[in-house]
């Protein structure tokens, strides 16, 4: 492990996603993420790899499924206009089993919004996003640290279930500087090892009879019997993945707590602070973190639910969109309340342990 | 028994699924033949299109991708990048390439690409039955220009290699037509020209085919192809728009 050192969120995320052994980049600037595509403009040539700024969102993400059907790490982030963009993309890769890392560096919607963090992405993110049956794992960083670490597990997901990925974070995440440590560069070996691991599928180099490949990289089944099949097969991949792969944080969960608080992301930093004063004042509040928004941790969102748990209340910067994920984890156990701010604004600690003090 | 003609080794067994009379199969002859000759087929790879030739990846025997509708040059980009010791080439009807897919072609030839695009104009929409293309020609009955394509409503024909002449970086710009024999001879030598291209690395090089599409036409195979040379070649010039080669 080397120093710490004080970056961005956008920085840190792409210097992890280098040392992760992503050589490709394509992407197009949008606030609040552009320290991440000028990172990756200075960085990349640095480090042989390379770096285009697209003409759009959409030219980005089908670079990206090109590089990626060649078998190689390779990323691309925007911010949530340009995310609703690379939606076909997003479904293409999904339907033909690419890998690939998608970072979203959220700000306030519906439309061109503004450019303050806000999270009213969680639906189109948790849901697909993009036509069809799909999912892609979506992995929701608190913190500067936690961000730049997602970089290096979005890759070996997206390399071990060929599927593309999701970083979901928020302007907030993105434009703040914490200390980070950086996980060590790939060496040589070990990007020859990454770069050979899909050459039984993707497109590369090719022989002669009897070894020719013809390798096809496609969402294409125009046999409804066949496509059905396929479907089927990316359902037991999503099904697979939902048994492996969800991760939270219990922040004071405890047999005794009053209120179970749920938020992800800038959300649950704000709710911390607030838990923290309340349970100094003799409070006993506990806190579930969902860290993969997709898979959706219910059991141990249901599990925190303790037996004297009078109330569950969901924080998030959006009108209410994971809070029915929380529904459908505690299954009217106990009441679900909500609190959300929207249009790129925070909730302070203060209002925080207000709607939570209110329930008490 | 002496073999003299083959199918090509980059051609897999498949048959087309191509109407008769269809263009497409000759274009797709054309390129695997020349990926043969100059013994390209190792280090290649292609892209197929939304459109008619939407199953190029399965006719083609190397290593392909099938692109969203239009977005055949960002792929292409992507693959060339993460393997540029190998050669790419996208395969694009009309309705992909100029108008869904109008940005990605003109930013891949702008930033002078290493890439080959062919590019088949058949002046319509094939693959959905028949619906006007940006290339329809004024006048022109589609089923979404029932009347005939009104330009004072709906604009002109794109003349795409006249468009991508008006950029520096590509390399190598030519229309041909399909339509009889010679014209497919000569359409051999520009496929090959510009693949040699290719594998030789001197940038973005585009060949149009002038084809036909006689099921969407409501021609025959013959008919569709003299309606192509009254009308297609007055306005889709067959020529030479840019070769870097012969300049240097
Ligand atoms: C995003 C999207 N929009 C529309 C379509 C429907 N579509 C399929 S092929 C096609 C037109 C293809 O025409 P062209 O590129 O000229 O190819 P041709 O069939 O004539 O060879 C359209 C509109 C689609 N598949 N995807
Ligand atoms: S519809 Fe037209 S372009 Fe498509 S295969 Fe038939 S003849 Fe060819
Ligand atoms: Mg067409």
């Amino acid at each position: 492990m080397s120093e710490k050192v004080l970056m961005k969120g956008n920085e840190a995320v792409a210097e992890a996603a280098i040392r992760a052994g992503c050589r490709l980049y394509f992407a197009y600037p949008i606030t609040p993420q552009s320290e991440l595509i000028e990172y990756m403009a200075r960085m990349m040539p640095k480090v042989k790899g390379t770096f285009v700024q697209a003409e759009s969102e959409i030219a980005a993400i089908n670079m990206v499924y090109g590089a990626s059907g060649c078998g190689k790490r390779v990323m691309t982030s925007s911010s949530s206009p340009g995310i609703a963009l690379k939606q076909e993309g997003i479904s293409y890769m999904a339907g033909a089993n690419l890998p690939g890392v998608i970072v979203n560096v959220q700000r306030g919607g519906p439309g061109l919004g503004d450019i303050q963090p806000a999270q009213g992405d969680y639906f189109q993110a948790t849901r697909g996003g993009g036509n069809g049956d799909y999912y892609t794992p979506v992995l929701a960083p608190s913190t500067v640290q936690e961000f730049a670490d997602m970089a290096s597990l979005a890759f070996d997901l997206a390399d071990k279930y060929r599927n593309p990925v999701l970083i979901l974070a928020d302007g907030l995440l993105g434009q703040m500087m914490e200390p980070v440590e950086f996980q060590p560069y790939k060496t040589e070996e070990e990007l020859k090892v990454l770069d050979n691991q899909h050459l039984d599928w993707c497109c590369c180099p090719n022989e002669d009879e009897p070894n020719h490949h013809h390798h096809e990289i496609n969402s294409l089944e125009i046999d409804p019997v066949v496509l059905e099949q396929h479907v089927l097969k990316l359902g037991r991949k999503y099904e697979e993945i939902t048994r492996n792969e969800q991760r939270w944080e219990d922040y004071d969960v405890n047999a005794d707590n009053e209120i179970l608080v749920v938020a992800f992301g800038t959300a649950s930093r704000i709710c911390k602070s607030a838990v923290d004063d309340l349970n100094a004042a003799g409070h006993n509040i506990g806190l579930v973190r969902p860290i993969t928004l997709w898979p959706y941790p219910y059991d141990a969102v249901a599990k925190a639910v303790g037996p004297k748990v009078k109330k569950v209340i969901v924080f998030e910067l959006n009108l209410g969109q994971m809070v029915q994920d929380v529904k459908l984890a505690v299954n009217g156990k106990v009441p679900v309340e909500f609190m959300g701010k929207v249009g790129g604004i925070l909730f302070t600690p203060e209002e925080v342990l207000t709607k939570i003090r209110e329930n008490l | 028994m002496q073999i003299i003609a083959t199918r090509p080794k980059t051609l897999t067994d498949l048959n087309f699924t191509y109407c008769p009379g269809c263009l497409h199969g000759v274009a797709h002859r054309l390129i695997a033949e020349a990926i043969d000759e100059l013994g390209m087929r190792n280090q290649m790879m292609g892209v197929a299109p939304v459109g008619c030739s939407v199953f190029a990846y399965k006719f083609f025997n190397i290593d392909m991708q099938e692109a969203a509708h239009g977005r055949a040059p960002a792929l292409a980009t992507g693959m060339k990048r993460a393997r540029p010791d190998m050669h790419v080439f996208t395969y694009q009807g009309d309705g992909d390439l100029a108008a869904i897919g109008t940005a990605e072609i003109v930013h891949a030839a702008n930033r002078g690409e290493h890439i080959t695009v062919f590019f088949v104009n058949n002046a319509i929409y094939g693959m959905t039955g028949g619906q006007m293309a940006p290339t329809t020609l004024p006048n022109m009955k589609t089923t979404t220009s029932p009347y005939g394509r009104d330009v004072d409503d709906i604009g002109y024909p794109i003349r795409v290699c006249e468009l991508l002449d008006s950029l520096v970086a590509p390399y190598f710009i030519e229309r041909v037509s399909l339509l009889s024999p010679a014209e497919i001879m000569k359409a051999k030598k520009t496929v090959l020209k510009a693949l040699q291209y290719n594998k030789e690395e001197r940038g973005f090089t585009f060949v149009e085919f002038v084809s036909t599409c006689p099921t969407n036409w409501g021609l025959d195979a013959l008919e569709s192809r003299n309606w192509a040379r009254e009308n297609m070649l007055p306005f889709f010039n067959v020529k030479n728009y840019r070769d870097k080669g012969k300049e240097a």
